[in-house]
């Protein structure tokens, strides 16, 4: 185990954050506007969000580098600025951490489907290549390849991860088929685990597509399947539209009600995806201090 | 003359070359093209459609399986098109305005392709005025809209409020889907449809066409 991961984990359960691109919009972001840009033109806003999770009591904040890569950024004509986005992403994260979290930068998908042949295998190693060295450069603890919905492109995004040698997270969404067990792309559990131990992730996980109901069995399963500690970032349940605005339903009580499950299926970094805030973090950090 | 039960099973195993084959030749020998459609290709996407939900099928069955069906129709449409037969519809579809998000969108669009839809592709961020001006000049009789993220949804409501400002509302049947989308979303906002999922898209498309 990296010396990074197992420090954190030698005290047990490590909590990690909540949703950026939501807190960002309370703060201004416009919809329709990719939030990574915003490390160059409202630092100070992105920097609110990370602080505020620190505060929180995270022990391992993300950085609003989600979409920082080549084809993402190619699409709001900023691709020339994937470097400068995706440092200012990591000092932004590092000076809210401080001595009191980690830094994990965040990578996620490009958007384009391998199948359909909208993006190819090299230009994915490209991007992903691009966008881990900026990371890592900028002086991230750890790289956090999330919200894959194809196993191929998570696999591809972890080769280029670990190029930088340090630690890799690689997490995947869950949301397919009757059980929501399955990927967009019908890969189970088991498969998932499989091919991201042998592709060498030092954290294996899910996030993001169901709450935190389902993803108990997905986080037993996976137990089972790899050695690798586990990552896990459930929604704060199911959307509901309340006047035109959505409204996630589970309350950050109701979240980390179930954390214990999901500690018991085998988790070691608790945190949330959509619709969970740094109160989910707070009720999260509680939860725990209960034992 | 081929076994066209091979047609049949080459765009539910997603063999476009298989189908492209097959197709070619039934045509070079005088076969209808609209029985190739009606008998074999489109029975086969049902049977791919009855797979996905039975958990057979994934995301890229469907998308290998959509492309059979395509290479086939590709030699077919323009022999229907001369003898003036026309798509089963004309769709202009689209993530809504504010919302980036394309990969439920693209499969959709290939699955109603795989379908025998005329597919208007209008990509991402798309504008009400947008979706107006393809009804008008494309004479699209399906509009079909996605949303991915629970704060652009609003954007399908704006998008139906303008057609109807626009005077095309009646001209068109509209769509939606998407991970945060429900029925009762699409009620409310006076949608004519809503799917879960890509193949339950296709079907609700093909009974928009209907004539009442």
């Amino acid at each position: 185990m990296s010396p990074v991961i197992a420090q954190l984990l030698a005290d047990g359960p490590v909590v990690t954050d909540g949703a950026w691109g939501t807190q960002l919009q309370a703060r201004g972001l416009p919809l329709g506007e990719f939030p990574d840009t915003w490390n160059l033109t409202h630092p100070d806003q992105v920097a609110e969000v990370a602080r505020a999770y620190v505060q929180a009591g995270s022990q391992v904040i993300l950085t609003n580098t989600f979409g920082a890569n080549r084809v993402r950024l190619h699409e709001q004509g900023a691709s020339a600025k994937v470097a400068e986005i995706n440092a200012r992403g990591v000092e932004i994260s590092r000076r809210a951490a401080g001595d009191r979290a980690h830094v994990f930068a965040s990578i996620g998908p490009t958007g384009r489907l391998l199948m359909t042949g909208e993006v190819t295998a090299d230009e994915l190693r490209a991007a992903f290549a691009e966008q881990a060295q900026a990371l890592a450069e900028a002086g991230a603890d750890a790289l956090v390849v999330e919200t894959m919905s194809d196993l191929e492109e998570a696999k591809l995004a972890l080769s280029a991860a670990k190029q930088t040698s340090l630690p890799v997270v690689v997490c995947v969404v869950f949301d397919s088929g009757k059980a929501k067990d399955r990927t967009m792309m019908g890969n189970t559990p088991e498969q998932v685990a499989q091919a991201l131990t042998e592709g060498g992730a030092d954290v294996i996980g899910a996030n993001c597509g169901q709450g935190i109901a389902g993803f108990i069995p997905i986080c037993k399963r996976l137990r089972a399947a790899t050695d690798r500690p586990l990552w896990m970032k459930p929604n704060a349940g199911l959307p509901t539209m309340v006047e035109g605005h959505a409204v996630y339903n589970a309350t950050p009580e109701e979240f980390a009600g179930r954390i214990a499950e999901l500690l018991k299926a085998g988790a070691s970094f608790l945190g949330g995806c959509c619709g969970t805030r740094p109160e989910f973090i707070e009720a999260i950090r509680r939860q725990l201090a209960q034992g | 003359m081929p076994d066209l039960k091979q047609l049949y099973d080459a765009v539910v195993s997603g063999d476009a070359n298989g189908s492209r084959t097959i197709t070619q030749q039934a045509l070079a020998e005088g076969t209808d093209p609209l029985t190739l459609v009606n008998q074999y290709m489109v029975p086969a996407m049902d049977e791919v459609g009855r797979r996905f939900e039975a958990n057979e099928y994934f995301v890229p069955e469907l998308l290998i399986s959509a492309r059979a069906m395509k290479a086939a129709l590709e030699l077919i449409r323009p022999l229907l098109t001369a003898r003036g037969d026309e798509p089963a519809g004309r769709v202009a579809i689209g993530t809504v305005k504010g919302d980036l998000h394309d990969i439920g969108k693209n499969l959709v669009a290939s699955l109603l392709e795989g379908g025998g839809f005329e597919v208007i592709d209008l990509g991402v961020n798309v504008s009400p005025e947008k979706f107006i001006e393809t009804v008008k000049e494309k004479n699209a009789n399906i509009v079909a809209m996605s949303a991915l993220l629970t704060t652009t949804m609003p954007s399908m409501k704006t998008t139906i409020e303008a057609l109807k400002q626009a005077g095309v509302r009646d001209k068109v049947k509209v769509l939606i889907g998407g991970a945060p989308i429900t029925q009762k979303y699409a009620d409310e906002i006076g949608a004519d449809g809503y799917s879960e999922n890509a193949v339950g898209a296709v079907a609700l498309a093909k009974k928009a066409v209907v004539p009442a």
